[in-house]
């Protein structure tokens, strides 16, 4: 048996339903369609009146979210893609995510963002929106690159007592596989070494994680050997993990499939140089999406988002410096 | 349009109709004096940030209050300071935040009409106009869910919410899942300096409600016995099944946006019309025609406010102030979570 990155959003929902009544789902499309890409199939059936479609309103379906948080429930929202999760960005970051500070009311939500391109997903179904969430004070922004942490992270996200951003990403849905469910995890703010090496640091996160590995697989042969650090979750960052792996490697390249300006990767360089500049023995580089638009078409799109080989021409010139 | 009946539960008594009369005066009374208070404090510079009063509103806004029981919710707006102390909030709670004591509900981190207790049902506002609705909505499908019945949410807005995206997805949404919310629209002619001519274009806000498919009622805002009817009948309406109820009331602020606001923008016609009424007086003489109240009763109750929020103030200006080098500066309640990247 094998399960998908997709059914396993799905098997932690339908777990997080079952094992605590609190939880429930409400988004467009979710109910007996399953939602746009059935990461709730079959849940409305099993679990009657705890998974609602909701209409085209993202700024209620946020607002309503809030409400039943500060009344005790435990709801997940899926955002049908990531991008249109902007119609709904005032209730995130305005009213969820600074509830607790204001008033010791927490509000713990799970919004999943179906994020990331995939070919021809075009400028409005495919963003990256973690940095823009991870910005705003008040959130949790989680980034799972592989099928165990998709199902992990996810129930753990119901768990935390505030707003969690949950970016899955829509490229691993279905090409990748896990044998089973994992039956422990790391827990959400530590990194992950998702391949050692001694040469240099690749830091990672998302569908980018899976990119890096391959970038290292093709550096092995002519003799590098990368280590590939997966961030898990971009807020919490878990700093201390890039900075023992550059302190080993004493070369850093940070890829993100988001825009450059600003961002993560400009965060995790930002504290690598002000805390661990002596531990670099070159200049630390990154590598993003280009700044446009993500465009439609699989020839631009490919040469739009860092590529394994695109991150692998960027770790050579690193490696020679 | 529903016609609202005139014959409500809580005053089908003319002991009972009485009774509700007086303690929304009172609280008509309280919010003015304190407002009063506030705006003289801000013109000392005693107060950081702004100062947003409801002169004009109050009768409206007690009689949201009064009209709801313990266990409902409320989400009141900028001008809801009668409201807000008659759904259960102290004169010392609305003092400290203005004030800014690290012992108000908001301890220093935000202020003025930015206060509420969450568990209570009594919502803090963010300043996003709309944005309270459909988190009232929440808390009412939460209820449902924890099989609570008889909730009641009133949301407050004013004339320029109405066309925010929010306040049509909320209330479209409440109608969706026939929540009891009622939809309290203060109408007071000028959503900041605009005049309801910039605002919308139908003829009357109330029109709205078809297009949602939800009931709705119009009254005069300057008049305590038609709120207290009109709004308690929405509110009874909401409690009994009828589903979203929005009410439409028409007034006139009479102060500006904010106290920084002078307001010479209000047409002379507006204010010398009925709908430029001050409510308190209204309702004050009614008091006295209905031979309620007389003026040794209101000189009273007049003096018992002023000594109320006296000491309120008074000791909200002797509480501590927030202390940044004991603030927890952190943003989430997850305390394992929060970011170990500290600033050098």
């Amino acid at each position: 048996m094998s399960i998908t990155y997709l059914e396993a959003i799905r098997e932690a929902q339908a777990h997080a339903l079952r094992d605590d009544p609190r939880v429930f789902i409400y988004g467009q499309d979710v109910g007996v369609f399953g939602g746009a890409f059935k990461a709730t199939k079959n849940l409305a059936k099993e679990f009657p009146g705890r998974v609602l479609d909701a209409p085209i309103s993202e700024d209620a379906i946020m607002g309503l979210a809030i409400g039943a948080a500060i009344e005790g429930m435990r709801p997940i929202i899926e955002m049908q893609f990531a991008d249109f999760s902007t119609v709904g960005f005032n209730q995130i970051v305005n009213q969820a995510a600074t509830l607790f500070w204001r008033t010791t009311v927490p509000c713990p939500i799970t919004v999943r963002l179906p994020m990331g391109g995939t070919s021809g997903g075009g400028p409005f179904h495919s963003q990256c929106m973690e940095t823009i969430y991870a910005h705003y004070p008040g959130l949790i922004v989680l980034t799972p690159a592989t099928v165990e942490d998709a199902y992990s992270m996810l129930l753990e996200a119901v768990a935390i007592d505030d707003p969690v951003i949950f970016c899955e990403h829509k490229f691993l849905y279905y090409h990748l596989k896990a044998e089973k469910l994992p039956s422990e995890a790391l827990p959400v703010g530590k990194a992950r070494i998702a391949r050692e090496g001694r040469d240099m640091t690749i830091v990672a996160y998302s569908a980018m994680v899976h990119e890096a590995l391959e970038a290292a697989k093709e550096l092995s042969p002519e003799g590098w050997e990368v280590e590939v650090v997966d961030l898990r979750s971009v807020k919490p960052l878990d700093t201390d993990t890039v900075m023992a792996s550059v302190a080993r490697t004493g070369r850093l390249l940070c890829v993100g499939e988001a825009w450059p300006w600003g961002g993560v990767t400009a965060e995790v360089i930002a504290r690598v140089t002000s805390e661990g500049f002596g531990l670099l023995d070159v200049p630390p580089q990154r590598l993003n999406a280009k700044d446009t638009p993500v465009p439609y078409h699989p020839n631009l799109w490919t040469a739009h988002r860092p590529t394994a080989h695109a991150i692998a021409d960027a770790a050579r010139k690193l490696l020679r410096l | 349009m529903l016609q609202t009946v005139l014959d409500t539960k809580p005053m089908n008594s003319l002991a009972s109709a009485r009774d509700a009369h007086l303690t929304a005066y009172r609280f008509m009374l309280l919010a003015r004096v304190l407002d009063d208070r506030f705006a003289a404090l801000w013109r000392a510079g005693r107060i950081h940030g702004g100062v947003f009063l409801s002169r004009g509103q109050e009768a409206l806004s007690a009689a949201i209050g009064v009209s709801l029981k313990k266990g409902d919710v409320f989400a009141p707006l900028i001008r809801d300071a009668a409201g807000r102390l008659a759904f259960g909030e102290s004169v010392l709670d609305a003092a400290r935040t203005y004030l800014g004591s690290a012992l108000g509900p908001m301890r220093g981190r935000d202020g003025n009409v930015h206060r509420g207790k969450p568990r209570e049902g009594y919502l803090p506002m963010i300043s996003h106009l709309g944005a309270m609705i459909s988190v009232v909505n929440g808390i009412l499908l939460a209820r449902r869910f924890k099989n609570i019945p008889g909730t009641v949410g009133v949301a407050s807005i004013g004339d320029g919410a109405t066309s925010t995206g929010a306040f049509h997805e909320a209330l479209n949404q409440a109608a969706i899942e026939k929540l009891p919310l009622v939809l309290v629209v203060a109408d007071n002619q000028y959503a900041y300096s605009t005049p309801t001519s910039r605002q919308f274009a139908c003829k009357d806000l109330t029109d709205k409600a078809v297009g949602y498919g939800v009931e709705a009622h119009s009254v005069d805002g300057t008049d305590l016995t038609a709120c207290l009817k009109v709004v308690g009948n929405a509110i009874a309406r909401a409690r009994e099944g009828h589903g979203p109820q929005l009410v439409v009331a028409t007034l006139l602020r009479l102060c500006g946006h904010g106290e920084h606001d002078d307001a010479n923008y209000i047409d002379l016609k507006i204010k010398k019309s009925p709908v430029g009424r001050d409510c308190l007086k209204v309702a004050g003489d009614f008091l006295l025609r209905q031979k309620w109240a007389d003026a040794a009763s209101l000189k009273t109750l007049r003096d018992e406010v002023l000594h109320e929020v006296e000491e309120a103030v008074a000791q909200a200006q002797r509480e501590p102030a927030p202390d940044p080098f004991v603030e927890e500066w952190r943003a989430i309640s997850s305390r394992h979570l929060s970011e170990t990247h500290e600033e050098v």
